[in-house]
């Protein structure tokens, strides 16, 4: 781990829908300790601050990439990089998903958003090794169908289940609507065996939680990835604290048993 | 039976009952695009899913219903036959072609009268069923329309 940005050059810039695009870099000099998925990064864009972004591909598996959505200064920032232009990176950061834990198991992953990104890693990692798990199952959300990011790759994975539904459809929209815990439903998987993968929105990891364990996942066995404000990613400036929990450091991947009583409190 | 949040597991209805209700159903196809029922009309029967997807959507005077939620492989459709006025609360369409079980629900109602158990096993699951789908439709109006922050003040 470094605490000092190590500069990063863009080598692929990859638009996913109007306000997503995925990076991906090569670094300038010395490398970064390679990333786990569920980590993230402290990323400088020059001139405008850093933000903590998810990895949405590890070095392990095609080079470290980013899945930014422009929602802000620094987000815009990124956003706008072009091939060739050199940021900052630190890490990497937080807990990453335990996906050994899923091993001889069905795997349920469920994405809200852009919380498709920190999974992706997860999903191509459990997808390169097929024979480790019992089923897989995919479980996508998004707002509109332009909101889906990486949709052919999507269309692509073998998988036992994957199911993408949207919000408000579009006139050409032949699939699912409505909020994606529906899906569950779809879904091939034996509650008591099963280990749960969730990132999104708040609101929505909540109800994907509760549903999965209402049916019978262990809480312990749902893994959730949390969102804070982050700043310094190393545990001294308290900018990420949820209860009693540095979640750059407690986190950003957590069980629900942690999780949810965290969760419970109101805004701090 | 096909999988489905409400009948796959284990708060479906027990398999004795699942069968005897099986035992009235037949089978039926929709072409894509087919209607399954309108907004306001009698609810006299009602469908599971075997392959395809249904949209429910909502009648908007002078505008295409927008699809309010769809639903799938081993779902119920239509619960609007089990409560009085047995009226249609949304319309349901085809969007792809459609393998189902259909159910008459004058039958199913007179067996849930003449067996007791039967019949709260019914509704016990047709209420599953409208608690989950109110829960999704309340999930989705926050997200679609509720203001909420992720963020502290810096
Ligand atoms: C562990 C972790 C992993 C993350 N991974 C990713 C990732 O993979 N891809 C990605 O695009 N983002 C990710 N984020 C979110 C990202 O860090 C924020 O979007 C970013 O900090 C916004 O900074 P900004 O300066 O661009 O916007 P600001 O100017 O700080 O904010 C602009 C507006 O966006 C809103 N906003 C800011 N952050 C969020 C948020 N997280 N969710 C919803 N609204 C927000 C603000 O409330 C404000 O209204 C992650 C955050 C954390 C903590
Ligand atoms: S971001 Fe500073 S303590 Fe976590």
């Amino acid at each position: 781990m470094t605490a000092v940005p190590v500069p990063h050059r863009v080598v692929a810039r990859r638009p996913e829908t109007a306000d997503t695009v995925t990076l991906r870099f090569e670094p300038v000099g010395r490398p970064l300790p390679d990333f786990l998925p569920g980590q993230f990064a402290m990323v400088h864009a020059f001139g405008r601050g850093e933000i903590p972004v998810s990895v949405s591909s590890v070095q392990a598996t095609g080079g470290l990439a980013h899945t930014v959505r422009s929602v802000g200064a620094v987000s815009d920032g990124l956003c706008a990089v072009r091939v060739g232009d050199v940021v900052g990176i630190r890490g990497p950061y937080g807990t990453s998903w335990e996906l050994e834990r899923a091993r001889g198991r069905d795997v349920v992953i469920v994405a809200g958003g852009i919380g498709f990104a920190p999974l992706r890693p997860l999903i191509l990692g459990a997808l390169a090794e097929p024979e480790a798990y019992r089923r897989i199952n995919v479980l996508i959300g998004a707002r509109t169908p332009s909101d889906l990011i990486a949709r052919a790759e999507v269309a692509s994975w073998a998988t036992a289940y994957t199911g993408v539904t949207v919000d408000q459809p579009e006139p050409d929209w032949r699939g699912d609507v409505g909020v994606v815990t529906q899906l569950l439903g779809r879904a091939h998987f034996e509650p008591e065996e099963t280990t749960a993968f969730v990132c999104g929105p708040e609101p929505m990891i909540r109800a994907t939680a509760r549903e999965l364990i209402q049916h019978g996942v262990p809480h312990d066995r749902v893994q959730v990835s949390l969102e804070r404000n982050m700043r310094c990613a190393t545990g001294h400036c308290g900018h990420c604290q949820l209860g009693p929990v540095l979640v750059c450091q407690a986190g950003p991947v957590v069980d629900w048993a942690q999780a949810e009583p965290l969760l419970a409190v109101r805004e701090l | 039976m096909p999988p489905s949040i409400a009948l796959r597991m284990n708060h479906a209805l027990p398999a004795e009952h699942r069968e005897r209700l099986l035992r009235i159903g037949r089978e039926t196809d929709f072409p894509q695009g087919a209607r399954l029922f309108e907004e306001g009309g009698h609810a006299d029967r009602f469908w599971i899913v075997r392959s395809g997807t249904v949209a429910l959507d909502m009648h908007v005077p002078g505008r295409r219903p927008p699809v309010i939620e769809t639903i799938g492989v081993g779902d119920l459709v239509g619960w609007s036959w089990l409560y009085e006025p047995f009226v249609w609360q949304l319309g349901a369409g085809a969007v792809t072609s459609v393998r189902a079980y259909e159910f008459d629900a004058v039958a199913v109602r007179l067996m849930c009268l003449n067996d007791a158990e039967f019949g709260r096993a019914v509704e016990h699951w047709v209420g599953r069923v409208l608690a989950h789908r109110l829960n999704a439709a309340r999930a989705r109006l926050v997200d679609l329309y509720g203001i909420y922050e992720t963020k502290e003040e810096r």
